[in-house]
């Protein structure tokens, strides 16, 4: 710190604010993209009708060009003995628990990401690679992603996966709802090869319906819960059981969305940059201040 | 005395047994490193889908963040609220902060998947994620105090470009080129401290608020929406401490009088934003009632009681005393306290609080993982020997008994 007169000072400090509150016009919130659709899509999954044939394993992995056992070696059982979470070479896996109403008939339980309707994956992203798009899914850009893992941090499911074997290019996988077939208009794969109709494609708001019927109708068979209608805000797809929820392996996120409080923190600390120049101003009186002083003694 | 003290390059040779061991550690991190490079992130570390975060995240960035607060700690103390008795200590802690973050930079660049894409937050922006402040306002930090060292280096080499033979024509005109830097770097320096001081402010807390998004997968005892208050606050309170340790242990390493006077006053400062801290950690854990999680006995809670008994109550019971403030030994042991505290909290919050629903079992550091974090330490000292043997960072009494004045033409001297 050398001689600084006061005119200079201004004149600096008038000059590189412009240009950091320039740059601040820069940072839009809610872009279109981020605004829920009441169309989006979800599928409902009734675990009570599932009858663990794991075709839908099979057809996700044909779906996305992942590497696969031919679809006759998934009919084996063996696999339902640990419990399997979806991976980067598997972006759905079925799981297998006791049934308490019936002990000969297990349940099956097929998870994949849940398609948020408030995704944390999508808030966290540092560089904005996650979108929940209008029809409901959450989609992952390969271009933008820099591989940080904070998505997998942020999952409240726990679902986002990481190929941590590849030294370049190493992407996070997740099921991406088949963004690419419903696109043009086909199912996504799993709905399309389910033979039993576990899987129910269609509007959210439907869903949720149908779902209150089949409870409402059947109270011996199902939970009176539909976990997926709240859970952190509310997601795409939504699960019927026979059982409480924290028996088939399903965490308990809360009713809030999982961004909220992280959200209203970033943007009171930033609020279009004035509380950042607010305290340089106040900083840069202190400076001057202090060194007048220094200067009269 | 203090008057006669004037940054100056340590006369010492680089090489010591010392300095041969922590080149072997860093080399053996470095082996680690290839490894990641070559293979993915996979063949070195522990991590998987459960535990996507491990040391480099928690120690090499979070921890490497906090621990250099000692930056812009000292710039405010010396710079902006013009303390001229702190001056000694702004370089070394400027030298300390600049390496610091050069390494949390690289420790992130070693820990994300497509290191090639680094550059991605200065392009693609979310406004609504805590990393992308954090990142952004670290890049930017980092130029900073790059350009707040920069005049060590116009003074280093004002009147001293000695080219040799066939570039000795540019002598000249990079005499003048730097002559002009120093003067043009004088005029807008102070807007540099400032921002500095800014842009550390915004990231170390907002380093706390990375974590809150993982909601419920957080701990009670840590998880709490003043998180990013509570980074802030401790960072500020482990800046002096940091600069403190680091003086004695430089001055020990390079043989040099340590400014004992300079730092019992740095010492008294600490209490009371020491204390600021733990009355809000205390207060946060009461008023949300998580205090009854204490009473539950397992890793969450001993580390929890760890952490602010030794890295807080018993460090601020030791800057309270003056025998403590008077005495080297002693006033390093209650700075290392304090450091010890920030690191095992940073490391709390981002390792031993993190619970994924669905883990197959806890996550300890591999020994490929803890060979990098270490071997960056080691580069980190090393490099910071380096630098004060060939830069003048370190204060030490003037032999020509010069006072800097304002008119001083640098390097007329010569």
């Amino acid at each position: 710190m050398q001689k600084q007169n006061r005119r200079d000072f201004l004149k600096t400090s008038a000059i590189l604010s412009t240009a950091i509150a320039g740059l601040s016009t820069n940072k839009t919130k809610a872009k279109p993209k981020e605004i829920l659709s009441e169309d989006r899509m979800g599928v409902l999954v009734d675990t009570t009708v599932c009858i663990g044939c794991r075709n839908c394993e099979w057809a996700c992995k044909v779906a996305h060009e992942l590497p696969t056992k031919p679809k006759e070696s998934y009919s084996d059982r063996t696999a339902f003995k640990k419990l399997r979470r979806p991976s980067e070479g598997a972006l759905t896996v079925v799981n297998e628990f006791s049934n308490p109403q019936n002990l000969n008939i297990p349940t099956d339980v097929k998870v994949q990401c849940m398609h948020c309707d408030h995704p944390s994956c999508v808030s966290a992203c540092i560089v904005g690679a996650m979108s929940k798009e209008e029809n409901g899914s959450v989609i992952w850009d390969t271009d933008k992603c820099i591989g940080c893992r904070y998505c997998m941090v942020a999952c409240p499911f726990q679902v986002p996966s990481f190929q941590y074997d590849k030294a370049l290019n190493p992407k996070i996988m997740k099921c991406d709802f088949c963004f690419e077939r419903t696109k043009i208009g086909k199912l996504p794969a799993c709905v399309e090869i389910c033979p039993v109709e576990t899987l129910t494609y269609g509007p959210r708001s439907e869903l949720i319906k149908i779902a209150r019927d089949k409870i409402k109708h059947n109270p011996d068979r199902y939970i009176d819960h539909i976990y997926g209608e709240n859970e952190a805000g509310g997601t795409s797809w939504l699960y019927l059981a026979n059982q409480d929820f924290a028996k088939i392996a399903f965490p308990n996120p809360g009713d809030k969305p999982m961004p909220g409080t992280s959200e209203s923190i970033q943007h009171g600390i930033f609020a279009y940059f004035v509380p950042p120049v607010f305290f340089y101003a106040i900083l840069g009186g202190i400076m001057w201040i202090t060194k007048k002083r220094k200067e009269a003694e | 005395m203090e008057d006669l003290m004037k940054p100056l390059q340590v006369e010492k040779k680089y090489f010591t047994p010392g300095v041969i061991v922590l080149s072997l550690i860093a080399l053996n991190g470095l082996v680690f490193l290839a490894g990641r490079f070559l293979f993915g992130i996979g063949a070195v570390t522990n991590l998987n889908n459960q535990y996507p975060w491990g040391i480099w995240i928690g120690v090499d960035v979070a921890a490497g963040v906090a621990l250099a607060a000692g930056g812009f700690t000292t710039a405010a103390l010396g710079h902006v609220m013009h303390r001229e008795k702190y001056h000694a200590i702004i370089r070394p802690a400027l030298l300390t902060a600049m390496l610091g973050y050069t390494f949390v930079a690289l420790g992130v660049s070693v820990d994300i998947g497509r290191w090639y894409y680094i550059w991605h937050p200065l392009v693609f922006w979310n406004g609504n994620s805590a990393l992308f402040e954090v990142g952004i306002c670290v890049i930017m930090y980092v130029t900073t105090l790059y350009i707040e060292f920069l005049p060590i280096v116009t003074e280093r080499f004002i009147g001293n470009v000695r080219l040799k033979s066939f570039f000795s024509f540019l002598n000249k005109p990079l005499n003048k080129f730097l002559r002009i830097l120093d003067k043009g770097l004088a005029k807008v320096m102070f807007f540099f401290i400032i921002l500095g001081v800014v842009l550390s402010t915004l990231h170390q807390s907002s380093l706390g608020t990375l974590m809150i998004i993982a909601g419920p997968k957080m701990h009670p005892l840590w998880q709490t929406p003043i998180l990013p208050l509570l980074f802030l606050l401790s960072a500020i309170s482990v800046g002096f401490p940091m600069v403190i340790f680091e003086s004695l242990i430089a001055s020990k390493s390079l043989g040099l009088k340590p400014e004992m006077e300079v730092l019992s006053s740095l010492g008294r400062i600490v209490p009371p934003i020491l204390g600021i801290y733990l009355a809000f950690k205390i207060g946060d854990i009461v008023i949300r009632g998580t205090f009854v999680y204490l009473l539950q006995f397992n890793v969450q809670s001993v580390m929890f009681i760890i952490e602010v008994l030794f890295g807080a109550i018993i460090p601020l019971r030791m800057f309270l005393s003056e025998t403590v403030l008077k005495s080297k030994i002693l006033l390093f042991i209650a700075s290392s306290l304090v450091i010890f505290g920030v690191l095992l909290n940073r490391i709390n919050n981002f390792i031993i609080a993190y619970h994924p629903p669905y883990s197959y079992g806890a996550y300890y550091p591999s020994v490929g993982e803890l060979s990098v974090t270490i071997g960056f330490i080691a580069l980190l000292i090393l490099a910071y020997r380096l630098i004060v043997i060939n830069f003048p960072v370190i204060s030490l009494p003037d032999k020509q008994y010069m006072i800097q004045t304002k008119f001083t033409i640098r390097g007329s001297q010569k």
